[in-house]
C-alpha cells in the first residue's frame, strides 16, 4: 500500500524552491521561452502559496531518462522547473518548446506537464500545457482529443504573451482548468 | 520493444481533493471529476534529480547554525520503496518542519511561539542504492492554525519525494507515534482510515543514539508498476 499524500502546507517556502529552479534549460540556452501565468482559486482570487513544477520533453521529442525507449540523452538542462506563486498568486518558468513526444502507440503535441501543489491540496494536481502555435498536432493529440468535454480543451492551451506564454491556472469553478488522473 | 511501465493506481488510500472539514480545500478542490490519462511517456519519465541538488551537511538539520537548536533531537531514518517492495535508489528526498516550539521559519507564520536562530528546518538528501535515507532534526512542536475551534495540527515533517517517474511524485507528512491531536486534525483525516497508519513513524531503538538523539523509523512507498501490464494494458 502506498503513502498518502498530504498538502505541502502554507509553509514550504524556505524549504523547496531553488535559487535557478524556475530554469528547466539554462539561461542562455538558444530558443528560451517564459511562460507567464496566474493560480486562481474557486472565488476568482489568486492562490500566493502554490508550487508548480513542469516536466517536458527535449526539443527532439525525448526524454532525459533511462525508460525512454530511445535511451537517456545528456544535456545541461534538467527539463523540470519549479516556481513558487508571488503575493500575486503569479508563476514564471523558462524553458525550451519541447518536440512532439511518441511512444510507439500514440503520438502528443508537444506540452508541458505542469503539477500544483498548494495549502487546501492535499493531492498535488496534474495537467498539460500545450502551445498555440501548434493547432495542426494540437488538432489529433490524443489528450486533447479525448475529453469528455471537448470545449474545456481551451484551459490546456497557452495563450501569447509579449515574447512568451501566457498559462493561467484556475483550481475551481468557471473556466477550471482541466485536470487529469494520471 | 520493451514494453513501458505502468504505474498502479493508488486513489483508494489517497484523500479526496474536497475534504470540508480542511476549509482550504473549499476554494481549491477541482469540482468536476479528474480526467484519466492515459500514462504516456511524459507520465512514465520524470526528473531524476542527483547530487547537484544536494549539498554536503543538507541532511542534518542541527547543524549550520552557529549553536545548537532547542529541543529534542532526533533522527528520521527509513527506505523509500516501491509498492512492489523494490527500493527506489538515488532519488531525491526533501524535508520542512517547524522548530521545537511549532514555529516555521515564514514570514507568514505569524504563531506567537519563538524562532530559534540555530534551526531553519529544512533538509535535502538522496537515497542510497537500497533506497536508505536519514536526517538529524529536532522533534517539531504542535502549532495552532485557526481551521476551526481550537485547531492545533498534530507535530508533523513535511516530506517531498520525486521517484523515477512523475506518477511516483509525493508530498507527505510524517506524524509521530500516539499524537492526541490526531483525533482532531482534518489534514490526517482526509486520508482513508486504513491508510492512515502509514504516515506514522514508528519509534526505533536502533536508530537511537546513546545520550544524543531518538531514533524514528518512516518508511515511504511510492506507486509502483502495475503487476499485470499486459491484462491492464488490454482492457
Amino acid at each position: 500500500m502506498t503513502t498518502p499524500s498530504q498538502t505541502v502546507g502554507p509553509f514550504f517556502g524556505f524549504a523547496l524552491p531553488w535559487p535557478d529552479g524556475p530554469y528547466a534549460a539554462p539561461p542562455d540556452t538558444p530558443g528560451l521561452i517564459t511562460v507567464r501565468g496566474v493560480v486562481l482559486d474557486g472565488a476568482g482570487a489568486p492562490v500566493p502559496d502554490a508550487l508548480i513544477e513542469t516536466w517536458q520533453a527535449d526539443p527532439d521529442g525525448r526524454f532525459d531518462h533511462p525508460d525512454d525507449p530511445r535511451g537517456c540523452q545528456t544535456s545541461a538542462a534538467r527539463w523540470f522547473a519549479r516556481c513558487p506563486t508571488d503575493d500575486n498568486g503569479r508563476y514564471a518558468v523558462h524553458t525550451v518548446k519541447p518536440g512532439p513526444v511518441s511512444d510507439g502507440e500514440e503520438r502528443h503535441a508537444p506540452h508541458l506537464n505542469v503539477t500544483v501543489l498548494a495549502r487546501g491540496l492535499l493531492r498535488h494536481l496534474v495537467t498539460r500545457m500545450y502551445f498555440p502555435d501548434e493547432s495542426e498536432a494540437n488538432g489529433t493529440d490524443p489528450v486533447l482529443c479525448g475529453l469528455p468535454e471537448p470545449e474545456r480543451a481551451v484551459t490546456l492551451i497557452a495563450v501569447p504573451d509579449g515574447d512568451g506564454l501566457r498559462f493561467d491556472i484556475r483550481l475551481r469553478g468557471d473556466h477550471e482548468t482541466v485536470f487529469f488522473a494520471v | 520493444m520493451t514494453p513501458l511501465p505502468r504505474y498502479e493506481d493508488d486513489s483508494a488510500v489517497q484523500p479526496p481533493y474536497l475534504w470540508p472539514d480542511y476549509r482550504s480545500t473549499l476554494l481549491r478542490a477541482p469540482s468536476r471529476p479528474l480526467v484519466p490519462l492515459r500514462q504516456s511517456l511524459t507520465e512514465i519519465t520524470g526528473p531524476l534529480l542527483g547530487t547537484d541538488a544536494v549539498a554536503p551537511g543538507d541532511a542534518d538539520l542541527t547543524t549550520g547554525h552557529t549553536g545548537e537548536p532547542l529541543g529534542q533531537r532526533i533522527i528520521v531514518s527509513g527506505r523509500v520503496l516501491d509498492s512492489s517492495g523494490r527500493p527506489v535508489p538515488h532519488t531525491l528526498v526533501e524535508v520542512w518542519q517547524a522548530n521545537a516550539s511549532g514555529r516555521y521559519r515564514h514570514d507568514l507564520d505569524r504563531h506567537p511561539a519563538p524562532l530559534d536562530p540555530n534551526f531553519t528546518g529544512a533538509g535535502r538528501t538522496l537515497t542510497d542504492a537500497q533506497g536508505h535515507y536519514r536526517f538529524v532534526t529536532v522533534k517539531p512542536g504542535c502549532y495552532p492554525w485557526k481551521n476551526h475551534h481550537n485547531a492545533w495540527r498534530p507535530a508533523h515533517i513535511h516530506f517531498s519525494l520525486f521517484g523515477q517517474a512523475f506518477t511516483q511524485r509525493l508530498v507527505t507528512q510524517m506524524y509521530f507515534p500516539g499524537d492526541p491531536l490526531f483525533d482532531t486534525d482534518p489534514v490526517y483525516a482526509s486520508v482513508p482510515e486504513t491508510a492512515r497508519r502509514r504516515m506514522i513513524a514508528a519509534f526505533d531503538l536502533d536508530a537511537t543514539v546513546p545520550e544524543r538523539a531518538l531514533g524514528y523509523r518512516f518508511d515511504i512507498v511510492l506507486r509502483g508498476p502495475r503487476a499485470s501490464i499486459f491484462e491492464d494494458d488490454a482492457a
